[in-house]
């Protein structure tokens, strides 16, 4: 019998793209995920997530309830989405409690909390200018409220499936996760797009692209690859097919505490004073 | 009255609560809402216009290349180069878009609705997460549910691969980097051609020996579900797909009185008696109304609104596309549909029902790997992808397109430069909306009204109605009040 690890996903504010990110796993299989050891002797048991789950409704919030209270420093959760605060949290329910209690209680009780996606991590894109929802990182009402479980970050809009199993499978092994100093793994979040870009030479040649479709690096068209820290360079996206800066887009940033409010406008040249002049984690 | 309210539902996008009130084991009465606020259009305002086809993606994850491709058209519209785009890139745009019609197509089928019409816990065993789950209306012989089964996990597979064909211009998916105003991001190589062929043809495979198929299986052995979740019988679509001239799936609105008529954007507007949002907005057109919450307006119970044109209802999505290109004689849907009605012998009014929106996306997911095996011969390689733009100091546009889930509009107004005003109407909107000023309930609202519920304990009739639409929450952004409003009560799911 393999050794299960209960796993909670639990969606906040958000758009799926991260469930969606992890339906798109290609090194381990999503139905890998589901139903296999992903190291070996231990598997995940995903109770609960909202996407692909069968039950609904009041079940389903059973689901949560007896996690918590069963599993109590056993079980993972995974957050998706940022947290609405403003107004008590009333700009986001599920099954009758607003997603900050549910966020709190859950993590209260969790054994790790992983918060997946920019939103999750940093507040992200509910939490840009004006912040309409009061939108904070799950870190952030962790520590306002007391929580010390321990949080993993995993930014990305959407993160890179790998960078979800991959921490997974580190946590699974017993291995250290090393996280930087704003709580990301340094095995996918250790470089700067910039050193390992693929257009990289043109920038030491000094050749910018001016417009779309032309060669050359895409600094001057607005790429925040130079401030930003991610392996997709080498890892690709999407089983290896494409990445942002192969597809002859600037990286948007979305692996940064800044992103979106201080990476963008996305298609104008900043500079790293820019971005940085006014911190912007949520 | 009997309440039953179900929240969350799941195997949607987002987050929904559905409440409907029985009367002789009969919905009388049906509330849809939503129970997350983000405020996009808010959040939009100031920003450089280039930029809100980037941001309004990430309004939904499932589908987010349709909110790309309708800001690009948006933009193109406002900066007065939408005559302009390359043909290279307006087949790009179009391949992006399919390739994610495709992936939320072969999702909702398999990975969304098909938990309520097959036995999962049969086949893989009573694990999470396919238990807990409503049990008893499976009609499946044990042999073609363990069929539909492995369907389900090679489905998986499917959409995957429908992303990384995404990704071969798009850069990425979710949240693709390669419509951009002005048109595309990347020239394409013969490379590049070759590897959205290579995995289109996988998917066309599926397509032709899965989906339909399955979905034809399912549809007899559920065939009352024609007969159930009817709604309001009107149809709208934007058109789908740009082309040289005109658009691949046909614009206009079919009436309940099965009248075809040309749609005329103008007669758009959004009403809000029942939503809380200012009153002084109701029954604005998208490019004038500002959103301005109200959140403590008496008779409320959503923060969606009502999209209505000529202040009736209609539903969007593809059922609605199938009416108006049927009713239009579009060659492609009609030549795919035609054969699947037949062999269900049925006439083409009796398909709006539960069922007939599964098989509409049947009849997209084939016409679509057809025409996309097309489009992407059209592409010249080393042709040019990209319209130099300039960000006019004043300006107005909207982009009108079709997304998996129906008609999605965007609209701006744009001064000094930046983003003034940005209005989205999305498909759910359309379908989710609450009761209009009239007092007319959307067509979720309305496909639910009427529905005897067999078993309360277990009310599928609720799940397959309301899953069928595809709802995407995140899209209609709304409000929910937990303290004393109807919807912050659960009692039976």
């Amino acid at each position: 019998m393999s050794e299960e690890y209960p796993v909670v996903w639990f969606q906040g504010a958000g758009c799926t793209g991260c469930s969606v990110s992890l339906l798109n796993s290609a090194s381990l299989k999503f139905k890998d995920i589901l139903l296999d050891e992903i190291v070996p002797g231990k598997k995940l048991n995903l109770r609960f997530h909202p996407t692909v789950m069968a039950g609904q409704g009041e079940m389903i919030i059973n689901v949560l309830r007896d996690t918590k209270e069963e599993k109590k420093g056993e079980y993972i959760l995974i957050v998706e989405g940022a947290v609405p605060t403003l107004n008590n949290g009333i700009f986001g329910a599920v099954g009758e409690k607003t997603i900050l209690e549910r966020v709190l209680e859950l993590g209260k009780n969790a054994f790790i909390t992983v918060a997946v996606g920019n939103c999750a991590a940093y507040g992200g894109i509910p939490a840009a200018k004006p912040n309409p929802t009061g939108c904070k990182s799950v870190k952030r009402v962790f520590e306002e409220n007391g929580i010390d479980t321990l949080v993993v970050n995993l930014p990305g809009c959407p993160p890179h499936p790998d960078w979800m199993v991959g921490t997974l499978s580190v946590a699974l092994r017993g291995l250290p996760l090393d996280l930087d100093e704003i709580g990301r793994p340094r095995l996918f979040y250790g470089k700067t797009i910039h050193e390992n870009c693929e257009r990289r030479a043109y920038f030491d040649k000094g050749k910018f692209a001016q417009k779309f479709g032309e060669e050359g690096c895409l600094y001057e068209l607005g790429c925040k690859g130079p401030y930003t820290s991610a392996d997709c360079p080498l890892r690709e996206w999407n089983n290896g097919v494409n990445w942002v800066i192969g597809a002859g887009s600037p990286c948007l940033g979305c692996v940064e505490p800044e992103f979106p409010d201080n990476t963008s406008p996305f298609y104008r040249k900043l500079s790293w004073e820019e971005m940085k002049n006014e911190k912007n984690c949520n | 009255m009997k309440k039953i309210v179900i929240d969350p539902i799941t195997r949607i996008e987002g987050h929904m609560a559905v409440e409907t009130f029985l009367e002789g084991g009969k919905v009388k009465e049906a509330k849809s809402s939503g129970t997350l606020f983000r405020g996009f259009e808010i959040i939009l305002k100031n920003r450089d216009p280039r930029d809100a086809a980037r941001i309004t993606q990430r309004i939904c994850g499932v589908c987010p290349a349709i909110h790309a491709y309708t800001s690009a058209l948006c933009l193109d519209d406002a900066f007065a180069i939408k005559d302009k785009i390359p043909h290279n890139a307006r087949v790009i745009r179009n391949l992006i878009l399919g390739s994610n019609f495709l992936q939320s197509h072969i999702l909702h089928f398999y990975h969304l609705s098909i938990p309520d019409y097959v036995d999962l816990g049969k086949v893989v065993g009573k694990v999470a997460p396919f238990t807990p789950a409503y049990e008893g209306d499976f009609r499946l012989s044990d042999e073609v549910n363990a069929h539909l089964a492995t369907h389900y996990l090679q489905a998986l597979d499917i959409r995957r691969i429908c992303q990384e064909m995404l990704a071969v211009f798009g850069g990425k998916m979710p949240h693709n980097v390669g419509i951009i105003a002005g048109g595309a991001t990347l020239i394409p190589s013969v490379d590049r051609i070759n590897d959205f062929k290579g995995k289109l043809k996988e998917i066309r495979d599926f397509v032709d020996n899965a989906v339909l198929p399955d979905v034809l299986t399912v549809a007899k052995a559920y065939r009352d579900y024609f007969e159930i979740g009817k709604g309001c019988g009107s149809f709208l679509s934007y058109g789908g797909f740009v082309l040289d001239e005109g658009r691949f799936l046909k614009s206009g609105i079919v009436n309940s009185d099965r009248q075809f008529e040309e749609l005329d954007p103008e007669n758009i507007a959004e009403q809000v008696k029942h939503s809380w949002y200012a009153d002084s907005e109701s029954g604005k057109n998208p490019s004038l109304e500002e959103t301005i919450p109200s959140p403590e307006k008496e008779g409320s119970y959503s923060f969606i609104k009502s999209p209505r044109y000529k202040e009736k209802v209609y539903e969007v999505g593809p059922l609605a596309r199938l009416m108006v290109n049927y009713f239009t004689r579009q060659e492609e849907i009609t030549r795919v549909a035609e054969p699947l009605l037949k062999e269900l012998g049925l006439q083409i009014e009796e398909v709006p029902s539960v069922m007939g929106r599964h098989l509409s996306r049947a009849v997209e997911c084939k016409v679509l790997v057809e025409a996309m095996s097309t489009w992407v011969e059209e592409l010249v390689p080393g042709e040019p992808v990209y319209t130099e733009v300039e960000i006019p100091e004043e300006g107005e546009g909207y982009g009108l397109a079709e997304a998996p889930r129906g008609s999605c509009g965007h609209w701006i107004k744009i001064t000094d430069k930046k983003i003034a005003r940005y209005q989205v109407i999305t498909p759910t909107a359309w379908n989710a909306s609450p009761r209009d000023d009239k007092g007319v309930p959307g067509p979720i609202e309305q496909a639910l009204i009427g529905t005897e519920i067999k078993d309360e304990g277990n009310p599928f009739e609720v799940v397959r109605i309301v899953r069928a639409f595809d709802p995407c929450l995140a899209c209609a952004v709304h409000l929910i009040d937990t303290k004393g409003k109807d919807l912050g009560k659960y009692r039976i799911a």
